[in-house]
């Protein structure tokens, strides 16, 4: 009882502080942001006190669950928060495609152009969807791995909302105005204090959980997940090192200048990838794959060095993204070298998580969460063999500043991040909770071509376009002229830019099927459908071989 | 000498040895022969008790 209160009144004074700040903003979108967290941490008291009185809960103000099973309950939120927030960044990525497509779109208002919608975009799949999917499998695999309760309960669900309103702020920022122009790394000063504590809590969950284990050996899954968490938190750390102009301002400096700032900000900005997108994706890649497969993970020791390699190799391949620039020659060469490095642990990694496959093929065709799956690994494999090769110099002076890097990056996100995502929160929805099977299998067919040919269209167009970009930019005449103006270039992309947007609405399509699917799955319902395969049987055929007489 | 030479010169010679050091250290064990049934345990270990891990 008294725990409750005196956690419902931390509440109030972090509400009324923000309150505070909020009144002394200097700035409007400060104002507005604090207000945000003044709303928050309102909701939160609210909460906190709602359990005065309720005698199930106890005195720390833990939640009540039954000790003898997993703690399941934030995660049930992290597939929710994960789905909603899939179909929000999908659907803003639609939308700035469609900007580039047709520049009206940007509606002549400063909150709606393409360069605050386009941060908007990035955080959103990445951050938002790609956070709340880390964040749910890593306590759903923590658990099963180590047989134990998620440490510190309250603290859990404390990252999870806590995650949530960094990413509200995030993207109110973003609309707003408010942005440290950090590739991935936008959010301003405030917003970063706030995803240290949450993250720091997030390790501490993590950590805490896998001391408690009653499994001796801690399964190489969570390898992949504590990686990604505590190298997060080192990126995150030195990127935002910013000296905000007023403490009751949303405007910050960073700490460093000129090419030391370049580098900084690449070398969190590829680790992003490196670790977030890469390192914890293959965490869940490790504990999915085989229990979807129903059959261990190939080489285990292959796993291990693929984790030692990928820890070993990332972290200096980020100067790659600085190539031809005022950063010394020596570091360029350096990105270069550990990127094509690289290449090896990634297909190493793809090779263990397909050939967990060996003597199972035939699940791919009749399994389609398998072949999401072994689709996700397929552009594990063709991202990481495509990064590599963007990252030699020769390669870098045609394709960087064009759009072959953002075909790269999305076939390596719709194709790895995403399908493997789905495929996690296929298997995770009906265990959680507790329904036979998925609402619809066929439904997952359908998201599975929806997507497949999303990605066909969004990539291959990209490439096209990025090539041609590439090659149009460096022509040169007879006369020593260039031979192209931008805007030639611009509009020569036209086509392939609207190719890329009916990509991207196929799909957000598929997504929005996996929504359905997965809120049916929830209410409980099952749909009346044919199975996915059916042994044939023709029993006019099915006779011992008759003996014709010779004649 | 300046800082940088200092850090320079540390990282392509003992930093650099260091590095590949631990690194085949953490990936040469998993070749003794001893380690190989441990990874076999561990590599089955997430289909033990499935009825109470899936529920």
């Amino acid at each position: 009882m008294d725990g409750i209160v005196m956690r419902a009144v931390a509440w109030l004074v972090v509400a009324f502080a923000a309150v505070g700040m909020s009144a002394c903003a200097i700035d409007q979108g400060f104002a507005i942001q604090m207000g945000i967290v003044a709303l928050a941490a309102f909701i939160a008291a609210f909460y906190a006190m709602r359990r005065v009185g309720n005698p199930a809960i106890a005195a720390d103000g833990s939640l009540p669950a039954p000790r003898d099973r997993y703690d399941d309950e934030v995660i049930r939120w992290g597939v929710i928060a994960t789905v909603f927030w899939a179909i929000v960044g999908l659907l803003v990525g639609v939308v700035i495609a469609s900007q580039l497509a047709f520049p009206l779109l940007n509606l002549h208002s400063e909150y709606t152009t393409f360069g605050r919608l386009r941060p908007l975009h990035t955080s959103a799949v990445i951050f938002a969807f790609g956070g709340n999917a880390l964040i749910a499998t890593s306590y759903y695999v923590v658990q099963r791995t180590c047989r134990a309760r998620l440490a510190f309960p309250w603290l859990a669900r404390f990252v999870f909302w806590g995650y949530q309103l960094f990413i509200v702020l995030a993207a109110s920022g973003y609309v707003l105005g408010i942005t440290e122009g950090r590739e991935y790394a936008e959010p301003e000063w405030y917003v970063d204090i706030w995803l240290t504590i949450v993250w720091v809590s997030y390790l501490a969950v993590y950590v805490g959980t896998i001391v408690r284990r009653s499994e001796p050996h801690i399964y190489v899954a969570n390898w992949f997940y504590l990686g990604f968490i505590i190298t997060v938190a080192m990126l995150h750390l030195v990127n935002n090192v910013t000296m905000p102009v007023s403490f009751f301002g949303s405007k910050s400096y960073s700490a460093f200048a000129g090419v030391q700032d370049a580098l900084t900000q690449w070398w969190y900005g590829h680790n992003a990838v490196g670790f977030f997108l890469t390192a914890g994706f293959l965490g869940m890649m490790y504990y999915f794959v085989p229990k979807q497969a129903e059959r261990p993970i190939y080489s285990y020791r292959l796993s291990i060095i693929h984790f030692w390699s990928l820890i070993f190799l990332y972290i200096w391949a980020g100067p790659h993204h600085l190539h031809y620039t005022a950063l010394p020659d020596w570091a360029q060469t350096l990105g270069e070298v550990f990127s094509v490095m690289l290449w090896m642990p990634s297909w190493g990694g793809m090779i263990n998580g397909l050939m967990t496959l060996n003597g199972a093929w035939d699940k791919i065709r009749t399994d389609p969460i398998i072949r999401m799956m072994v689709f996700a690994l397929a552009f594990y494999g063709m991202a990481t063999f495509e990064g590599p090769m963007m990252s030699i110099k020769e390669v870098n002076s045609l394709s960087h500043y064009t759009d072959w890097t953002i075909g790269h990056v999305h076939s390596a996100a719709l194709g790895w991040n995403g399908m493997i995502t789905f495929g996690a929160l296929y298997y995770m929805t009906p265990r959680l909770w507790g329904r036979t099977r998925l609402y619809s299998l066929r439904m997952v067919n359908w998201h599975f071509w929806c997507a497949t040919l999303g990605i066909v269209l969004y990539a291959s167009s990209m490439w096209v376009a990025g090539i041609m970009q590439g090659l149009m930019w460096r022509e040169y005449g007879s006369d020593g002229y260039l031979v192209y103006s931008f805007a030639e270039v611009v509009q020569a992309m036209h086509p392939y830019y609207l190719i890329r947007t009916t990509g991207g609405l196929l799909y957000l399509t598929g997504a929005l099927i996996m929504a359905w699917n997965i809120w049916m799955t929830i209410a409980g319902k099952l749909r009346d459908e044919a199975p996915m395969s059916s042994p044939a049987f023709d029993p006019a055929r099915d006779h011992p071989l008759q003996h014709v007489p010779a004649e | 000498m300046t800082t940088y030479d200092v850090l320079r010169e540390f990282a392509d010679s003992w930093g650099l040895i260091l590095m590949g050091v631990a690194f085949l250290t953490f990936t040469g064990w998993t070749f003794l022969r001893s380690v190989s049934a441990g990874h076999e345990r561990a590599a089955m270990s997430i289909f033990e008790q499935e009825d109470e891990v899936d529920g």
